[in-house]
């Protein structure tokens, strides 16, 4: 049976990671560019762009004038394209959520060390470990499809996927996100060295995100076709 | 036999956790801040805020570069505060600029002893501080530029700004409204730049004078400056629909 305080810090931790993918979608859509340093944008080259709005490609800057007289001097330009930047709500509110998920994030830390939640349930214990073991489960959810287990009494890859999302990809997206504040990265420089610089971090900051988001759709996925109502049933009431 | 506590140490620690979290929390929204216009997102900004400041270092530097980092830099919102099409055109921009802004005057006043103005000379004559930084656009992009001029706190201090003073707010010619807390305003790397990349500021940049904030997101760093006001109290322009605070 699923502990209250983790149902209830899984529901509030799923609102707010999905109104983060919302935020951060919008706030992506702005500067669709990404690059790999500290320093990135429209007149410097990207890692990659995504044409995902009007932003994509845009033709708005006047000509550029050189900084110095040497012959790769950067350069500056003016934008005169309007355009699609709903910032003003989208960093807000994913700010906000943002406090949420670490705040429930916290809670949950707390509660599962206390009540060694990780070390009973989550990290695969030494004599399950092995790669039979992992094919055999990978086969597993291809051959057979999976029976619905009372939780938490996972399997070896399902505690693999839990463990990498909870104490790799969710930290990882935390600290990223964290080192694009200029005031965080002011008072702990550390940050912009381990992640290579700040558009680095915002760069990794998108492929967490990615990550969790393909991690979310395989997660429904298995709820889905193991018993979507006894799932939700055990972690909304918890029986 | 059990014996049965209605206070456990276990429920006396969590009770009293969250009593404390409980607490801060109501302080943080209660206290007189920037205001939150009845928006849940404008009260996440002021948690933000104090969060910041309670957690944060007050003092510390932004990471500094060397003149081989400076990078090309996109000039966005106003380019050019003398064009008579443009929405925010200033007419006493246009001619401070026909002059090469020889009787340009910031003005600064409010909460200080000495209010007045000053040239773009005078400004030159203080000391003055050379960074090279990091602008963080809340777009999402960043450019590195050197950046020449006075620290705010060296002019604040000039005019004899009052120990009851919060705030610095500052006008621009582009009609732009904003403000800073006295921990930004004093900040070191808090200047009010005439230089760029080792040359006047550019137009499309801000020229004559621009602000530059390192602790917070690009739009802080307003440009074309025109006037200085100290306040005691939060100067409220109304919800720009954007956060106050960007230190995130």
């Amino acid at each position: 049976m699923h502990n209250p305080w983790v149902r209830i810090t899984h529901w509030i931790g799923t609102i707010s990671f999905l109104l983060l993918v919302y935020s951060g979608i919008e706030i992506l859509m702005v500067h669709p560019r990404l690059y790999w340093g500290d320093v990135g944008n429209d007149l410097t080259p990207a890692l990659f762009e995504l044409p995902i709005s009007r932003n994509y490609h845009h033709p708005g800057w006047t000509a550029s004038q050189p900084f110095f007289d040497s012959t790769h001097s950067p350069v500056s330009a003016g934008r005169t394209y309007d355009i699609f930047n709903e910032n003003g709500w989208g960093r807000s509110l994913h700010f906000l959520n943002a406090w949420v998920l670490v705040a429930v994030g916290l809670i949950y830390l707390l509660a599962g060390l206390y009540t060694r939640h990780f070390q009973r349930n989550l990290l695969p214990a030494r004599k399950e470990m092995s790669f039979s073991a992992l094919a055999r489960d990978m086969a597993d959810h291809f051959r057979h499809g999976i029976a619905f287990v009372k939780g938490p009494n996972y399997g070896l890859l399902q505690k693999l996927s839990y463990c990498v999302v909870l104490f790799f990809l969710v930290p990882a997206i935390v600290l990223t996100g964290l080192t694009m504040s200029p005031a965080v990265a002011a008072s702990h420089p550390w940050l912009l060295t381990i992640f290579f610089g700040a558009q680095s971090a915002r760069t990794i900051h998108f492929f967490c995100a990615v990550l969790l988001i393909l991690f979310l759709i395989v997660h429904v996925v298995m709820v889905i076709r193991s018993g979507f109502r006894k799932h939700m049933r055990a972690m909304t009431t918890g029986s | 036999m059990k014996k049965k506590h209605i206070i456990t140490r276990r429920t006396a620690l969590i009770t009293g956790v969250t009593a404390l979290a409980g607490y801060w929390l109501y302080r943080t929204v209660k206290s007189p801040q920037v205001p939150t216009y009845g928006s849940i997102l404008r009260a996440g900004d002021n948690f933000t805020y104090e969060a910041q400041r309670a957690l944060l270092s007050k003092r510390a530097l932004t990471k500094e570069y060397s003149r081989s980092d400076i990078s090309s830099f996109p000039a966005t919102g106003t380019l050019n505060p003398g064009d008579i099409n443009y929405k925010y055109y200033s007419k006493e921009w246009a001619a401070a600029h026909r002059n090469g802004f020889e009787d340009w005057k910031l003005s600064v006043e409010g909460r200080v002893a000495r209010p007045g103005t000053y040239t773009l000379a005078s400004l030159q004559s203080m000391p003055g501080r050379t960074q090279i930084t990091r602008h963080t656009c809340e777009e999402g992009w960043t450019a590195v530029a050197e950046w020449t001029g006075v620290p705010l706190s060296q002019l604040l201090l000039h005019a004899g700004i009052f120990p009851s003073a919060r705030f610095v707010n500052f006008y621009a010619y582009d009609n732009y409204q904003d403000s800073i807390d006295m921990i930004d305003a004093f900040h070191p790397q808090t200047i009010l730049a005439y230089g760029m990349n080792g040359r006047s500021l550019p137009i499309q940049h801000g020229a004559p004078l621009r602000l530059r904030v390192e602790t917070q997101i690009g739009y802080k760093s307003m440009k074309y400056l025109r006037r200085v006001v100290v306040t005691d109290e939060y100067v409220d322009p109304g919800d720009s629909g954007w956060a106050w605070y960007t230190g995130i």
